[in-house]
């Protein structure tokens, strides 16, 4: 079984590096354009891991957090932010929403599979 | 793989310099609601995390600064006043320039980049700043090594005494999961403390009761192991210890910590009651429960990735929504431009059948006809569909445009605004492209030398910001773009004599208004006092027009004094395929554009009246439209005199002059395909273009404007100055 992830951010580029690094890792790639579209989609995709940006269009990152750990969904899955900024503000604002962990862009490869295998156990 | 995302990433900017261009508009006219603000702000933040992908530090680095002014704008703490929108309009300017730069290559001005900084620094706050460049958490800079050769390294043990909070719990954080990253880096034993559990009845849901003493024997660095912890720091009670290094271990801790403003994690974690996961809300919990395992986790090399065979299915659904915009496909310009390629060589075959069944020795043909009528009726569809392939709208075109407008004004310390209208109009790319620098040009001028300063237009009465207008429209088979100031209008007085000065005219010569206005696009002038740096660059308004000639187009200028300037450009609608009338030409089969041809006629002694000693004249209707032979003007002929003038094109110049164009006589009506002499032969004076007729045969297309400003201008004008600027240009 492929560790499925679920990768919602606005920018195609973003989506598509995402795409390349998560796919060669062996790991099997669900993306959505913005955030609501992204909880939209968790239910069908059922993703074993959670990335998300923070600024987009229609619900943004945290919104994202809350409604996927909220009552509706309930989803106990590891949620990992992208930001770019690394401000402790906006970690703990994540946290305190359920994310699990960050990713700062510019991510390399490494250090994404490194997280998520920090957070899924997966070796891909 | 990273080439075709880069790609990516610069049509993505595209895009949104476009929608930031757009955003900013509408703030400007007044339009700040927070989704209006947000949207600018998104598209700069994801310009920004593209670049940084590719590690385009200069473009990074300023879309920060850009991003950081607007995100306070965004929380309300700056206010948008006239001067903070003209530099973000300015910094957007800039940040369109830097994306060029990095996809193109070559330089930013460097100096103009320092101004927008600072400039964009005065309205960041220094507290700001420093926040946002805090490095962050201990270990972010952490990147896990290649599994080094453990026995090179110098290996440590580590104690490591892990407390999960219950706070833990609620992020999704699983303690197996990081002992499995720990084992990674290293041999790991792991034993689990469950000392702290109360009894049964005393435990309550949600409380985190378990420790771990671990010990890892790694060759890693401590950074390392802090780096597995990274995402729980705060969150758990973590102590790094190994041997003689307790005040390290100390110091690591209290910066933990003081990344994230937290006081030492407090000892006293409640402790009551007995026997329950500590993580109730995670299932399948595999870490160890069992008191007292030792686990061994050895690290191991990582198996092949598994190369994804099938295709994952990419939910993307990139433009359901209904209100978003119509679905799109992007395609390689390559591939439609070898379809275009293809209809071409669709409709030069089409001529070929039908040359050949009017050659057939049949009896009745008509059938065939029939058919052969609807193969040429599909090819045109075909031909349609795929230039609507070709057609964007020139709306991204004219948004740039408002930016020149800008920059001239800024220039010029006068004030002018950019109105477009028909920004839907849809023309080729290549013309969208390649029609950048002469509206640029053009707009540089308007702004330069039309618009007038705003005390002198206070002084006329007008308003004292002037107002360009670019047009865009579809007239009859070809574009029309226009640029319209409100400026003073031409000088005419002046044109005339800085022409007469530069010895571009003789001093006694005797123009009209349209001929005077139309100097300007000769090679050499520029009316600029003193070239300034902005529309007199030493080239004048010649650029301009040979710019618009190469696309197959011609521009116009008229202008009313006090009311201001007017420049049309004229485009073919497409540069592929046009209609054209095959005429003959001292034995050559030559194309004539059918858009510059108003009547045909055949003419007769009568209707010819000579004039002077080398000029004709045709009588139509009462009135006299000068004679150019074509043959002659291409020196197919060496006179003109006493040939069979067989038929006359009447045809109409840029600038409303009616011109009848000798040849010897008319074939057909037909299209044909524009193929460019570029790289097979220099530049022909009064030849725009070739193209392969139905017997193969080619034929040259005729660019009638060229053909009669070079033989009319002889009268005017000193003729080799005019024929060898045409052959330089």
């Amino acid at each position: 079984m492929k560790t499925k992830v679920l990768a919602i951010d606005d920018s195609r580029t973003i989506r598509n590096l995402l795409a390349a690094c998560l796919e060669e890792a062996g790991f099997e790639y669900h993306s959505a354009v913005d955030g609501r579209e992204g909880v939209d989609l968790y239910p069908d995709v059922a993703p074993d891991v959670v990335i998300t940006d923070i600024n987009m269009p229609n619900l943004d990152g945290f919104g994202v957090i809350e409604e996927l750990r909220g009552d509706g969904i309930n989803s106990k899955v590891p949620i990992l932010v992208l930001t770019t900024e690394s401000s402790a503000d906006l970690k703990a604002r994540a946290r305190s929403a359920g994310a699990t962990g960050w990713i700062t862009k510019p991510f390399d490869d490494d250090s994404l599979i490194f997280a998520l295998k920090r957070v899924t156990g997966a070796v891909a | 793989m990273t080439g075709s995302i880069l790609d990516t990433f610069f049509e993505e900017c595209e895009e949104l310099l476009e929608a930031m261009d757009a955003g900013l508009a509408a703030i400007e006219e007044g339009d700040q609601d927070a989704e209006t603000v947000n949207a600018v702000f998104r598209a700069v933040h994801s310009i920004k995390g593209g670049a940084g992908a590719f590690g385009l530090d200069d473009l990074v680095a300023f879309a920060h600064n850009f991003e950081t002014v607007f995100d306070d704008v965004r929380s309300n703490k700056l206010e948008l006043d006239e001067k903070l929108i003209q530099l973000l309009f300015r910094a957007s300017d800039h940040l369109s320039d830097l994306v060029t730069c990095a996809r193109d290559g070559g330089e930013v001005d460097q100096a103009h980049h320092g101004v927008l900084i600072s400039a964009l620094a005065e309205y960041i706050d220094e507290d700001e700043e420093e926040l946002v460049f805090e490095p962050m958490g201990v270990g972010a800079s952490f990147e896990p090594a290649p599994l080094a050769p453990l026995a090179e390294a110098q290996e440590a043990s580590y104690d490591i005494r892990f407390h999960p909070l219950k706070e833990m719990f609620d992020t999704g954080n699983e303690p197996y999961f990081l002992f499995q990253a720990l084992s990674d880096l290293g041999s790991l034993s792991v034993r689990l403390d469950d000392s702290e559990l109360p009894g049964f009845d005393a435990m309550e849901e949600g409380e985190s009761y378990l420790s771990w003493e671990l010990t890892l024997v790694t060759s890693e660095p401590r950074s390392a192991i802090e780096a597995v912890f990274e995402f729980v720091e705060g969150l758990c009670e973590l102590a790094i210890s190994s041997e003689g290094d307790e005040e390290a271990e100390e110091d690591a801790l209290a910066a933990l910590n003081a990344a994230f403003g937290l006081a030492p994690a407090e000892d006293d974690v409640a402790v009551a009651l007995p026997l329950e996961q500590p993580a109730p809300e995670v299932d399948e919990t595999p870490a160890p429960v069992e008191a007292e395992v030792e686990v061994e986790m050895v690290s191991e090399p990582e198996p092949e990735p598994e190369q994804a065979a099938e295709k994952p299915t990419k939910s993307k659904k990139e433009s359901a929504k209904s209100s978003g915009p119509k679905p799109t496909l992007r395609v390689e310009l390559d591939r439609v431009d070898r379809l275009i390629n293809a209809v071409g060589e669709l409709i030069i075959n089409h001529s070929m059948l039908a040359q050949q069944i009017a050659n057939l020795d049949a009896s009745d043909t008509r059938d065939v006809e029939t058919e052969l009528e609807g193969f040429k009726n599909l090819a045109r569809d075909i031909q349609e569909g795929v230039m609507a392939i070709r057609a964007q709208p020139v709306k991204p075109l004219f948004q740039r445009m408002a930016r020149i407008v800008r920059e001239a004004s800024a220039a010029t310390g006068k004030t002018a605004k950019l109105v477009t209208i028909g920004e839907t109009t849809e023309v080729d790319k290549t013309v969208i492209e390649r029609l950048a620098d002469p509206l640029t040009h053009i707009l540089r001028n308007a702004v330069d030398h039309g618009i007038e300063s705003p005390e002198a237009r206070a002084a006329a009465g007008k308003d004292k910001a002037g107002e360009i207008r670019l047009t865009a429209a579809h007239r009859s088979g070809s574009v029309c773009i226009e640029v319209k100031d409100d400026g003073a209008g031409l000088n005419r007085t002046k044109i005339r004599q800085i022409a007469i000065d530069k010895g571009l005219i003789p001093e006694n010569a005797e123009l009209n208004d349209s001929e005077i206005d139309n100097l300007l696009f000769l090679p050499g002038f520029s009316t600029a006092k003193e070239i300034s740096n902005l529309s007199g660059r030493g080239v004048g308004m010649d650029v301009v027009k040979n710019a618009v000639a190469a696309l197959g187009g011609r521009v116009n200028i008229s202008s009313t004094p006090g009311d201001g300037s007017v420049f049309s450009i004229i485009l073919p609608l497409t540069l592929a395929v046009m209609d054209g009338m095959v005429v003959s030409v001292a034995g050559h089969t030559m194309v004539v554009p059918i858009t510059a041809i108003v009547e045909t006629m055949r003419g007769n002694d009568d209707m010819i009246n000579n004039l002077g000693a080398d000029g004709t004249l045709l009588s139509i209707r009462g009135s006299f439209v000068p004679i150019c032979d074509v043959a002659g003007s291409l020196g197919l002929r060496c006179s003109s005199h006493n040939e069979p003038a067989g038929v006359y094109l009447l045809v109409e110049t840029e600038n409303g002059d009616r011109c009848a164009l000798a040849v010897d006589d008319i074939h057909d009506q037909r299209q044909v395909v524009i193929k460019s002499l570029d790289g097979v032969c220099g530049n022909v004076p009064g030849v725009s273009a070739a193209t392969i007729l139905g017997d193969g045969k080619i034929a040259m297309i005729l660019d009638p404007e060229s053909i009669v400003t070079a033989s009319s201008s002889a009268a005017v004008f000193d003729t080799d100055r005019r024929m060898s600027n045409a052959i330089a240009s």
